[in-house]
């Protein structure tokens, strides 16, 4: 017969168990994006991603909106193609929206910095504005679209060499 | 010449006799019907032996090795700026290889051991025998309940070694040297994969606990019943599960993390 003791101190030792995994799946691992995690995938070609990585994050004036899912190069043009989830709470760029490779510090990891560009109003004063210079209504990016607008990676040893060629050239 | 071969075979069928003995024992431990009401306090009871009283050592061990880790990553890190990386540093070493490797090296010192030299002992004392002869199944009664409890404990453990060792780090981190504290969590927080790190490390401490418990229920049941037998026994649990922890840790890394 075990006795209570041992059972109390066994149901104990589960316990703590299961609150180290608790503990290190909530607070150590990252928990999803979003409030509600639904997300929506927007791409983007560049010219050269540098050492971007899958799970990079995509920031927004250095606030978190999303990840790197997906890296792949265009068959067609050999360049590579960059494809973000972003958090549904933020789906309305428009499609003046710019994307860059940014590096956080000068030893740190890259990231996708998104600039908003033109916002899309919800009012309808933006409209009559719109009217009256003949522009188009700017179109709101959809799950899929890509962003036009992008801007490589800073790659160090391109720069050293625009740099000596300039002073060479002087 | 004819004499060296005789010792190769005779070595090779003993060691192959020596496998399919320890895989029976295994199959027959793990496939032998289950009877719940009767197995359950017996697992319960070896859950404590084997579980709970491993968890001064492994809470000690994990406190300790976090704070190291964080104090010798703390001086490389600094010469970089780079004080913030703290945090995944110790989070990564140890949920994907130290709380897997150093709980399974300490549980196989602590508990694989005590397994092997309890059951060798029972062996010595005949009271084996005196199972069967009570039409008991020695699997069913002493094997299995020890094979289970290890398989259930080691994995709580190495994640118990994991948690502790993080609060160590950050004891040492943050409290002592400074590392801002918000950098120390978020940065984890964003390197530190639930699917890529802690379930990888949870399935290597499975395969660890399946390999240290299996050899030693072997080590012990399989043991030539005198003092000496015994103190050999055990020996050779500590040194053979240790080097199949690393050597299994070597290659599950090899298949795991290298993409």
């Amino acid at each position: 017969m075990v006795s209570r003791k041992i059972e109390i101190l066994v149901g104990f030792f589960v316990s703590l168990g299961v609150l180290a995994l608790v503990m290190l799946a909530l607070n150590v691992a990252n928990t999803s994006i979003g409030s509600n995690g639904e997300t929506y995938t927007l791409k983007a070609k560049f010219e050269n991603i540098g050492s971007l990585k899958v799970r990079s994050p995509i920031k927004v004036g250095g606030v978190v909106i999303g990840r790197v899912t997906n890296i792949s190069l265009d068959k067609s043009d050999y360049l590579p193609v960059v494809a973000m989830e972003i958090s549904k709470d933020y789906s309305n760029f428009s499609e003046t929206t710019a994307v860059n490779i940014l590096t956080s510090g000068i030893l740190g990891e890259q990231y996708l910095g998104l600039n908003p560009g033109v916002l899309i109003g919800e009012s309808d004063a933006d409209d009559e504005l719109n009217d009256l210079f003949g522009q188009e209504k700017l179109k709101i990016l959809a799950d899929g679209d890509f962003i036009t607008d992008t801007k490589s990676a800073l790659v160090l040893e391109e720069l050293i060499g625009q740099f000596l060629f300039n002073q060479g050239g002087e | 010449m004819i004499a060296v071969w005789q010792r190769l075979g005779k070595s090779t069928l003993e060691r192959f006799s020596s496998i399919g003995r320890a895989t029976s024992l295994l199959l027959g431990s793990l496939f032998s019907m289950p009877n719940i009401k009767k197995g359950t306090p017996l697992l319960i009871k070896q859950l404590y032996y084997v579980g709970f009283l491993s968890l001064t050592i492994v809470i000690v061990s994990g406190l300790f090795i976090g704070m190291v880790l964080a104090l010798q990553g703390y001086t490389v890190l600094q010469g970089y700026g780079a004080e913030g990386s703290l945090g995944p540093l110790v989070a990564l070493s140890l949920l994907r290889e130290l709380g897997p490797v150093v709980t399974g090296l300490l549980f196989a010192g602590r508990a694989g051991s005590a397994l092997t030299a309890e059951i060798g002992l029972m062996k010595a004392t005949e009271q084996l025998s005196s199972l069967e002869m009570m039409a008991v199944d020695p699997l069913k009664r002493i094997i299995a309940p020890r094979f289970w409890a290890g398989m259930i404990s080691m994995p709580l453990l190495a994640l118990i070694f994991s948690a502790v060792g993080i609060l160590g780090a950050h004891l040492v981190g943050v409290n002592w040297l400074g590392v801002d504290t918000g950098s120390f969590w978020s940065i984890m927080q964003a390197e530190v994969s639930f699917e890529k790190d802690i379930l990888n490390g949870i399935i290597k401490t499975v395969v660890f606990a399946f390999l240290i418990t299996w050899i030693a229920l072997y080590r012990g049941y399989d043991c030539i019943p005198t003092s000496e037998g015994i103190s050999n026994a055990t020996t050779k649990t500590v040194v053979q599960s240790s080097l199949a922890v690393l050597g299994f840790d070597f290659v599950l890394t090899a298949i795991m993390f290298s993409s």
